[in-house]
């Protein structure tokens, strides 16, 4: 049961959209500029680093609906191994790199280190894509954090998401996403 | 030094917004809504949980920064700032800064760690579900700030003078 008097029967952060929705304007305009953004890491990329940080961050909501969107774009099979352990998926050298610095941002800011960073570098990230990055990584602390902190609900049913990342994508990204 | 090429003479998070300017609207928007509502929670209210959250994520210039923005808003009592600034929350706090806090505190930990007798002493203490939203937002909020400002490696220039000058003007005139 969710710890305030939100509408149940919209799943995870949608609940608290429609209860608040003076704080779901900055926060969806936000989404949208972390993640519906080619400059740099494509949106599969950046769906995959929120994906992937929801996992570490165990929100059941954010990992299956950003999961859906990511698989979108690269295909479920990618979605799931990187998810299981990035290190032995198919992605490219610079985003198992990048997604190492996810990993240490996950932990906590100090936890990312100038080695992290020259492998990235290495690898080819741009300064830009780094930014990114640890910008998506950190965002999502806070949106798994809110979704899973007021104790919304997150439907099992993947048809759901689907559906859902499928009009994210196609048609409303997610400034146009309304709670309903 | 920081890990990506900023201009280190601007201060906090503005290097990072200069630096990325697209992502300025939207998390000044969200400073602003959050931050600067008298809607529920106090000014300074929402300043100590973003203080004790930077300090739970050990995070120096949010911790200070915060921490003096918050001084601004409770004149009359120095030692309640530095109490949640320098300690762990203790039971010498009002019942009510310690149920928002502990909250807070939970938060900063993983969002399943907030429990529902956490929520039940906020709801005992007449703490409303607006407010208890807000918390856990500001909570989550400064778990992101601290983690885009370490996770860069940002360093501060700021000196406690200069930190109290801008926690002034950020006091009086907002985000």
């Amino acid at each position: 049961m969710a710890h305030i008097k939100i509408n149940e029967e919209l799943p995870g952060i949608r609940s608290l959209m429609d209860f608040r929705p003076e704080t779901a304007a900055p926060l969806n305009a936000l989404a949208e500029v972390l993640l519906r953004n080619n400059e740099g890491l494509t949106m599969g990329e950046r769906e995959l680093i929120a994906t992937y940080v929801s996992s570490l961050n165990d929100c059941t909501f954010c990992q299956n609906i950003h999961g859906a969107v990511a698989a979108y774009y690269l295909g479920n099979e990618t979605v799931v191994k990187v998810k299981e352990k990035f290190e032995h998926s198919t992605i490219s050298n610079k985003m198992k790199a990048l997604l190492q610095i996810a990993t240490n941002v996950q932990l906590g800011g100090k936890y990312v280190t100038e080695n992290d960073i020259t492998n990235a570098k290495n690898e080819g990230a741009s300064d830009i894509e780094i930014h990114d990055t640890v910008l998506i990584s950190a965002a999502f602390c806070m949106f798994n954090r809110y979704v899973d902190g007021l104790g919304t609900h997150a439907p099992d049913d993947p048809e759901m998401y689907r559906f859902r990342a499928k009009k994210i994508v196609e048609e409303t990204g997610y400034t146009h996403s309304s709670p309903k | 030094m920081a890990h990506i090429n900023v201009d280190t003479n601007i201060p906090g998070m503005r290097s990072l917004l200069a630096y990325r300017p697209i992502i300025a609207p939207p998390l000044l928007a969200l400073m602003k809504v959050v931050m600067r509502s008298n809607e529920g929670l106090s000014l300074g209210e929402r300043e100590l949980i973003a203080t004790y959250v930077s300090f739970l994520n050990d995070c120096t210039s949010c911790h200070i920064i915060h921490g003096e923005v918050a001084q601004c808003f409770y004149k009359d009592a120095p030692e309640l700032v530095s109490q949640i600034k320098e300690n762990e929350i203790s039971n010498q706090l009002p019942p009510r800064l310690h149920a928002l806090l502990s909250i807070a505190e939970s938060v900063q930990k993983g969002g399943k760690h907030v429990s529902q007798a956490q929520i039940n002493i906020a709801k005992a203490n007449n703490i409303t579900d607006l407010e208890i939203h807000d918390s856990v937002l500001i909570a989550s909020m400064f778990c992101f700030f601290n983690r885009y400002i370490d996770g860069l490696g940002l360093t501060s220039n700021d000196t406690l003078e200069t930190y109290k000058e801008r926690a002034k003007n950020i006091a009086e005139n907002g985000y």
